[in-house]
């Protein structure tokens, strides 16, 4: 054995001296990287210690930017029309008293006598505020006799209230969407549930507005990626979040085409009714009855009681099973304080009127079809809108792409409806938080208290304005 | 020290002058010296009671598994889990959070959110509820418990159905009704809110205030408006949802700092300044600091004075949250730089609440001009509802009583009583025993329960016995720091806390939890 080794060793001697010496220099450089390597400082860019000298320096020249950039002193939200009156079917704006057609009092329940009464009622039996949020002594019984209300007038198990319409859609979202989870959203939805959207931190997959096709093609692309990975996409939540009547453009989601994708590709559909509550279908139960689908088939419908109902706060209905999460989770729910009573009352008021007499919602119908053929006559003025919706974007026909000088055409068009006493408004916008800015548009609202000489008149003079602002420009 | 009844004395003298409206500087270094006091530090609990707590939480889990367990071999059946009509679809809830729900939270729901029929004064009518389905559902019996209301946000008593402040805010409602569905960009100013602004801008002692209709969403709407990407916020551990949720909207990046610690606070500003954004390389863009006043489940009040030294030294912005303090601290209840006596125009943005101590709801900001026009113009608030007038006059009423305008002394001496009880309720407290924590001023009282379990039946035999209380635990607070919160009011007159102080004696000499007891 000895011998084996003495003689292996030998070997690699005399090959070590008999190597060219070219050989013997490359191995010996490899020896040396490799050594260098093993021993030198690696290199590590976060701990840069830095010298308290040094930190003294870097302190002291720094310079943080102004905490906000100066704002334009002319700009609209600096110089509001102030509204001294009630604003129900007339609105006295800047001393000139003016039919409104501009607040989203749908019904005209802000001027109803019951309402008002209700309102007292609750104040002389709870006082302004509730003092507290819902978990802890802010829960009112007037609060769950309208939760239990609002669930059984949407046919539903349970609604849970909230005390700021922004907020019910905008807590919803993310209670139940979170990072890893993917969110169809059709792009013109209103900026609610844009924060929503933002705040659940999940991937956002925007659809071109209404568009049912494109809605599919991303979901097909969906149900590829789930192919390839079918272990995450079984706990991959995917929802459909869509408006009922959209704010922004005045249009009627399609619900039935939606609802058939949706139970196809197992995803969770909310709705956003806010402006759909009292004014689409019979009774006013929003889009779900308009096109007459079995409100079990939605997961969740949120709404504002800030509009038809003309009170405050909002709501979201759906299963207990679904809805009752957010009681722990929803954060406007949780962490704000709860609905003050009276105006809870409010909207206990509206909703029994409503319920007792779906007269007003008919009317209200009658009232955006009329307006709808009026103001479609008029040749300067382009009309956006379902005809049976109270919202109607108006813009200029040749309308040019500028977006700075539409809204000063559109605000000169306000200016002189206002001195002429009618009352509309530009439809204001964050322009750069908004994932899709809609064209500028005049935002006229027509109410279930107008008669059919006012809308004439209102037209005729949208049209006189609309024209002398043309002759100016 | 000066000692109290030196201090009463000065705030009795100093009343006189205040009818006309006159602001005190406190300048109290008593109240200086306070704020460097370890307040919000409390004792480490033992090493048995910190098992015990893991103990407690290991075996409602396993009785949880158990319970899991039964369901999906069909043995029980559980409402709460079962969906219909889903067949196929994703999981809606997270494992652990849907388990938390079901059998934690659900074993003591009914220690929350119980009903009142009254307005929630100084007494509170809570409706008296049974569950027939271990707390899944709850029916109301029909009856009802009139009990010494210690858990609303009711500091200076304004929650009153009657008065001179209610009749003005029903002139209100026939005015302006209730509904306005406008927003602040539209057609929703009304001259009422400018009116509000006003008044509010003239009580804080600042240049402009802007007021909104909800006081979550002012957090959270509002932030975004001053940060953005590439700006630093430095909030306190503590800090609300409502701030955490605004500082995420707004893009910018979000750390925290130990709670109320200024050394910790000033280590942080100091490297982050240094050594800027490490995931872009850049410096940032500017550095705000975000805190409350008064801390809603630890009592505490933030050091102000110091506060404001870091943020001049090291050219920061500072905001301050004072949804529990405005009203409710301070000589003349001007919130927390009343309380300290600091100038309000060195803190940049000055935040509040109308639902605690105003009796309302809705939110404000205030600060410079320039600052307040930039939040006008930008709120993401722009597309909500303002706020109500009835509200809008509400706060009025309210904000003209406490500088005196109307109703004579009523305004000073509702702070003074809302001071009175404060200091009485702690100070018997810490007698009796109780680890009572946070700072000696203010009216957020949380007593140390360490125990979960202890929660609910203190609250329920509170209940029974006459005390409305509020009870916290997992997760608003840590594992091991349950407590029990009394929220003091100035319509607490001394018989009614003398009641409530015999049975918060009685119940923790039951449960043992007289920690401090010699």
């Amino acid at each position: 054995m000895e011998m084996s080794i003495k003689w292996e060793l030998k070997e690699m001697f005399d090959s070590l001296i008999s190597a060219p010496k070219y050989h013997l220099a490359l191995e010996g450089c490899l020896v040396m990287c490799v050594l260098w390597l093993l021993f030198h400082k690696s290199y590590k860019p976060e701990s840069t210690k830095l010298t308290e000298k040094e930190k003294e320096e870097l302190i002291a020249e720094w310079t943080p930017e102004p905490l906000v950039p100066d704002t334009p002193s002319d700009h609209y939200a600096l110089n509001p029309r102030i509204v001294t009156s009630k604003l129900g079917k007339r609105i006295v704006i800047d001393g000139h008293d003016c039919l409104n057609l501009s607040t989203h009092n749908y019904l005209g329940f802000v001027e109803n006598d019951k309402c008002i009464e209700s309102a007292i009622k609750g104040l002389r039996k709870y006082g302004v505020g509730s003092c507290g949020p819902r978990g802890f002594y802010g829960t009112v019984d007037i609060h769950l006799e309208l939760e239990s209300r609002l669930a059984k007038f949407m046919g539903v198990e349970e609604a849970v209230l909230y005390s700021y319409g922004f907020s019910a859609i905008s807590s919803a979202i993310p209670a139940y969407s979170k990072v890893g989870d993917v969110i169809f959203v059709d792009e013109g939805v209103n900026f609610a549930i844009q924060q929503g959207l933002i705040a659940s931190r999940s991937k956002i997959k925007f659809f071109k507005h209404n568009d049912v096709e494109d809605l599919h093609r991303l979901l097909l692309e969906q149900a590829d990626i789930d192919r390839k990975n079918p272990k995450k996409a079984k706990v991959t939540r995917r929802f459909l979040v869509v408006e009922g009547l959209y704010i922004n453009y005045g249009d009627i989601c399609p619900l039935p085409q939606l609802l058939e994708l949706k139970k196809k590709y197992k995803v969770r559909m909310f709705i956003d009714d806010t402006c759909a509550l009292g004014v689409l279908g019979a009774n006013g139960r929003g889009v779900v009855e308009h096109f007459g689908v079995a409100v079990d088939d939605i997961d969740m419908i949120c709404a504002t009681l800030e509009n038809a109902m003309a009170a405050y706060g909002g709501f979201c209905c759906g299963t207990s099973f679904i809805v009752d999460h957010q009681r722990l989770s929803g954060l406007g729910y949780c962490f704000s304080a709860s609905l003050p009573p009276l105006q809870a009352a409010v909207a206990l008021t509206s909703l029994e009127t409503i319920e007792n007499n779906n007269s007003v919602i008919e009317k209200l119908r009658q009232n955006c079809q009329s307006m709808h053929s009026l103001l479609k006559d008029i040749p300067y003025v382009k009309v956006f809108g379902e005809p049976i919706a109270p919202i109607k974007h108006l813009r200029f026909a040749n309308n040019t792409n500028d977006h700075k000088l539409e809204t000063k055409k559109l605000e000169k068009v306000v200016q002189i409806a206002q001195e002429r006493g009618y009352a509309l408004t530009v439809a204001r916008y964050l322009d750069d938080s908004e994932h899709l800015l809609p064209k500028p548009s005049i935002r006229l609202i027509v109410n279930a208290i107008l008669n059919d000489q006012e809308m004439k008149e209102s037209a005729e003079m949208i049209s006189q304005s609309f024209e002398s602002v043309l002759n100016l420009y | 020290m000066k000692n109290t009844e030196q201090v009463y004395n000065n705030r009795r003298n100093k009343s006189k002058s205040i009818a006309n409206n006159g602001i005190h500087k406190s300048g109290d270094n008593q109240r200086k010296q306070w704020a460097t006091r370890n307040d919000g530090l409390r004792p480490h609990p033992s090493w048995h009671i910190v098992l015990t707590c893991y103990l407690t939480f290991a075996i409602l889990i396993a009785f949880g598994y158990i319970n899991e367990f039964l369901t999906y071999i069909g043995l029980k059946r559980n409402k709460a889990i079962s969906e219909t009509n889903r067949e196929g679809y994703a999981c809606l809830y997270g494992t652990w959070q849907s388990f938390f729900t079901r059998y934690i939270y659900r074993r003591v729901c009914d220690a929350f959110s119980q009903p009142i029929c009254s307005v929630p004064a100084g007494n509170v009518h809570v409706l008296d509820r049974k569950s027939d389905d271990y707390n899944l559902t709850f029916r109301l019996t029909g009856n009802k418990t009139n009990a010494i209301n210690l858990g609303s946000y009711n500091y200076l008593g304004f929650a009153q159905n009657t008065g001179s402040g209610t009749d003005r805010v029903l002139q209100t409602v026939h005015k302006y009704g209730i509904g306005i569905a406008s927003t602040h960009h539209e057609l929703g100013k009304l001259d009422i809110h400018i009116e509000l602004e006003e008044l509010f801008a003239r009580y804080l002692g600042v240049e402009s205030v802007v007021t909104f209709g909800m006081g979550f969403a002012t957090n959270s709407t509002n932030i975004a408006t001053f940060a953005g990407k590439g700006c630093l916020i430095l909030g306190d551990e503590y800090n609300h949802a409502s701030l955490k949720s605004g500082s995420y909207i707004s893009g910018a990046t979000y750390r925290s700092f130990r709670h109320n610690n200024m050394n910790d606070l000033e280590t942080k500003i100091r490297d982050s300044i240094a050594l800027g954004d490490t995931k872009s390389g850049q410096k940032w863009k500017k550095i705000v600091i975000i805190v409350e006043g008064v801390y809603s489940m630890e009592g505490s009040i933030a050091n102000l004075p110091e506060l404001i030294r870091l943020k001049k030294k090291y050219k920061c912005y500072l905001y301050v949250d004072e949804a529990h303090s405005i009203g409710a601290i301070g000589p003349n209840g001007r919130g927390i730089t009343d309380f300290y006596g600091c100038d309000p125009n060195d803190i940049d943005l000055l935040m509040g609440t109308f639902t605690k101590s105003f009796g309302a709801s809705g939110g404000y900001i205030a600060g410079p001009r320039h600052v307040i026009d930039r939040i006008r113009a930008y709120t993401q608030s722009a597309y909500a509802t303002n706020m109500s007038a009835p509200i809008a006059q509400q706060i009025i009423s309210v904000v003209k009583v406490l500088i005196g305008e109307t109703d004579g002394t009523d305004g000073i001496e509702r702070i003074n009583r809302l001071s009175e009880n404060t200091k009485y309720f702690r100070k018997r407290l810490k007698e009796m025993g109780f680890i009572v924590l946070g700072h000696p001023e203010s009216p957020v009282i949380p007593i140390l329960l360490y125990f979960p379990a202890m929660i609910s039946p203190f609250v329920r035999l509170g209940l029974n016995r006459g005390i409305a209380t509020v009870g916290a635990g997992y997760p608003a607070t840590t594992l091991t720091t349950n407590r029990i919160r009394f929220c003091m009011s100035s319509a607490h007159n001394q018989q009614m806390l003398e009641r409530a102080l015999n049975i918060i004696s009685q119940i923790g000499d039951e449960f043992n939890i007289k920690y401090l007891k010699t």
